[in-house]
């Protein structure tokens, strides 16, 4: 398997040489600065709103379905309006659908094309979400999946994997953890990690953080 | 036989890398411009466009490169298809770089 696991990227040198691809980027940016395209201030915001993207986001919408039934209803039905309702800017996402899941049924997302995620809730992809194995194992296998990630489930529970594309992405409501009951809205978000949303874990007990 | 991006149930998939990085900054760059060049604002390409790209690469290129050399190289072969820049200009400016 030919799989390419970023190491270039693992010891950090203090090379002063540019590599071809970081060549062709900048390359390719300043052209386009040049004729007007785009500008630097354009690629530093876009850059910004990247950063700014995190999956607190996502756990802070999590949070409210969990204390607000109401909420969570409408965001079972339409994620982008319930979402967009906290004030939340879901940017270029065209269709966010959430899944619940709950004691007897366990849901996990993949992109098994390329990468397609709900980024303006959950920021970019982790590496192994793209990874080529990640992408091809957890739709035949979940469980086996799942267990490489720490988490197993018995059989009783069902498995359901959702294969992302560029006009649909979801977003997984992790169960809430017993015990939770006298926590604020904020100290549960804190619970809601980007991996349970994306259904390779679960939301983390009030004593693991 | 799938297209070599069409991965869902290849069997020699092996184990899972779970280490992460944090994007450089050339990454964070490639992301920006595919956000700009396809923000609604501006449309010079498309998301889909981006896809087909990458989804032409020869299989062992797609194999090899990584996720943003994916990207840039799709970027790249997309700006010029388009007539919006030539190799020939990408390859002086990258070479003052």
């Amino acid at each position: 398997m030919h799989e390419h696991e970023h190491d270039e990227h693992a010891p950090i040198t203090d090379r002063d040489e540019l590599t071809y691809y970081e060549k062709r980027v900048y390359a390719i940016q300043s052209l386009l600065i040049e004729k007007g395209l785009m500008t630097a201030d354009e690629v530093r915001r876009a850059v910004e709103d990247m950063d700014a993207r995190t999956p607190a986001l996502g756990a802070k919408v999590v949070a409210r379905a969990w204390v607000d039934p109401a909420f969570k209803a409408r965001l079972l039905t339409d994620a982008k309006a319930a979402v967009t309702e906290l004030g939340i800017d879901t940017g270029t996402l065209s269709t966010l659908v959430a899944i619940e899941n709950t004691e007897k049924l366990h849901n996990v997302v993949v992109c098994t094309l390329c990468s397609c995620y709900p980024r303006p809730i959950l920021g970019v992809p982790p590496d192994w979400y793209k990874s080529l194995n990640y992408r091809s194992r957890v739709v035949v296998d979940p469980r086996g999946v799942l267990k490489e990630f720490g988490l197993e489930l018995e059989q009783e529970i069902e498995v359901r994997v959702y294969d992302s594309t560029a006009d649909i992405r979801y977003l997984v409501i992790p169960a809430r953890p017993a015990g939770t009951e006298g926590l604020s809205e904020e100290d549960l978000a804190r619970l809601v990690t980007r991996d349970s949303m994306i259904g390779v874990a679960k939301a983390r007990m009030p004593d693991q953080y | 036989m799938p297209r070599v991006h069409d991965r869902g149930g290849w069997p020699e998939a092996g184990p899972i890398n779970q280490a992460e990085h944090d994007l450089s900054l050339w990454e964070k760059r490639t992301d920006a411009l595919l956000v700009l060049l396809a923000s609604p604002a501006k449309q010079v390409l498309r998301v889909d466009e981006l896809r087909r790209t990458i989804e032409s690469l020869a299989p062992d290129a797609y194999e090899k490169l990584s996720y943003y050399e994916r990207w840039i190289t799709a970027v790249e072969a997309l700006l010029i298809e388009k007539g919006i820049l030539t190799r020939e200009e990408i390859d002086r400016k990258a070479e003052e770089l």
